[in-house]
């Protein structure tokens, strides 16, 4: 009887570690995150539009249908990524995800206070050797640094009302997303 | 003999607790510090680096991405305020105010997040479209056919989710109480 229950006992605890482990593991092991769902339709470092969410098709589930968004997936093994992001009337975000889809960072326009978004997307390497003196010069770039090479950044402009939205589609078009040395 | 038969029980038991309680905590999503007002659920620390690992986990295996915290957060809710599940056939009222926002909207999705189809290709909301009386206040009736005023129309479906999204909001991950964040009421009404 005893020894049963340490059996019984002994399969709790190995299901503990099994269930822990397996939660751990998971972001790396699925094969429909959003990076993989959009690696087929994105070149690398570039801005590109995506299509609408619609009853039929989503690109990922819970899109915000009264959103235009554009995406760009990142790869900085190649260097330093501007980003460009011109605000539309309503109201833009930029938000950067790691290539398991942890949003590290996100930015709306009025926290941006201009006429566009201008940020410099980094590793922690590559912002130690960006000279100490151009990051004071240079305070109103703001640098963002990336934990992982590679992520998705996320483009979102609202349309307020349906109406609205080749008018957000429009703004988004003229983003830019490229591999450029830090001024 | 014994020890081999014990040994292979508790490894398939060990298996079976592991995978279920995974798959359990994975697809009915545990809730970690979470906020709830209401009908409303929300998971402010999904949209930042602190996400914790059930999170984590049930993101990767739906492919969604989170809404970060600097752009928004976003409410899910799943029934009304006394408990009922959503059902596409019945007519249900939200109601009231809203916590401070810029813009917010509401959208309805199926249980997998996807739009659902409709005559008038409706999926929700946003702040600067909505009808309000002259106090303000605002009423939605989330039923399968057409209603006055603001219809977000359910295509009949049997359950479905509501996720209101607020943006550039003060509401976040210290946020505590229904008073600093007053959620729209949500009451069933007929069903069809």
């Amino acid at each position: 009887m005893i020894r049963a229950l340490l059996w019984i006992l002994g399969a709790i605890l190995l299901g503990g570690i099994v269930h822990l482990s397996t939660v751990l593991v998971m972001p790396q092991a699925a094969t429909q995150d959003a990076y993989a769902r959009l690696l087929p339709l994105t070149p690398v470092n570039a801005m590109v539009p995506l299509a609408a969410p619609t009853a039929e098709n989503s690109i990922m589930p819970l899109m915000d249908p009264a959103f235009a968004a554009a995406v760009c997936r990142y790869d900085l093994s190649a260097g330093a990524i501007k980003l460009n992001a011109p605000l539309s009337q309503a109201y833009t975000s930029v938000t950067f995800y790691t290539r398991n889809s942890v949003a590290y960072y996100a930015i709306d326009d009025r926290a941006a206070g201009r006429r566009a978004i201008e940020l410099d997307l980094m590793t922690p390497e590559q912002h130690a050797q960006v000279p100490e003196g151009e990051d004071v010069t240079a305070a109103d770039r703001l640098i963002i640094e990336s934990p992982t090479k590679t992520g998705l950044i996320v483009l979102r402009a609202l349309a307020p009302e349906p109406g609205l939205m080749p008018m957000a589609r429009r703004a988004l078009a003229n983003a830019q997303c490229r591999i450029g040395p830090v001024q | 003999m014994r020890l081999l038969f014990g040994s292979c029980f508790a490894l398939i038991l060990a298996a079976a607790i592991g995978l279920g309680a995974t798959w359990l905590t994975i697809t009915r999503g545990l809730a970690f510090g979470s906020l709830t007002i209401g009908a409303w659920t929300a998971r402010p620390k999904s949209g930042s680096v602190d996400i914790d690992p059930y999170a984590r986990a049930t993101i990767a295996r739906t492919g969604e991405l989170p809404l970060g915290t600097g752009d928004g957060v976003a409410f899910y809710a799943r029934t009304d305020d006394a408990g009922n599940n959503f059902d596409g056939r019945c007519t249900f009222t939200i109601s009231g105010v809203t916590p401070a926002a810029r813009y917010w909207t509401l959208t309805l999705y199926d249980p997998d997040g996807r739009l659902v189809a409709n005559t008038i290709d409706r999926h929700g909301f946003t702040s600067a479209e909505i009808l309000r009386d002259i106090e303000g206040r605002f009423t939605i009736s989330v039923a399968p056919r057409a209603r006055p005023g603001n219809w977000l129309p359910t295509g009949g479906i049997e359950r479905y989710v509501l996720v209101w999204r607020l943006y550039d909001t003060p509401i976040g991950v210290a946020t505590r109480t229904a008073k600093e964040a007053p959620m729209p009421a949500i009451v069933r009404k007929a069903c069809s």
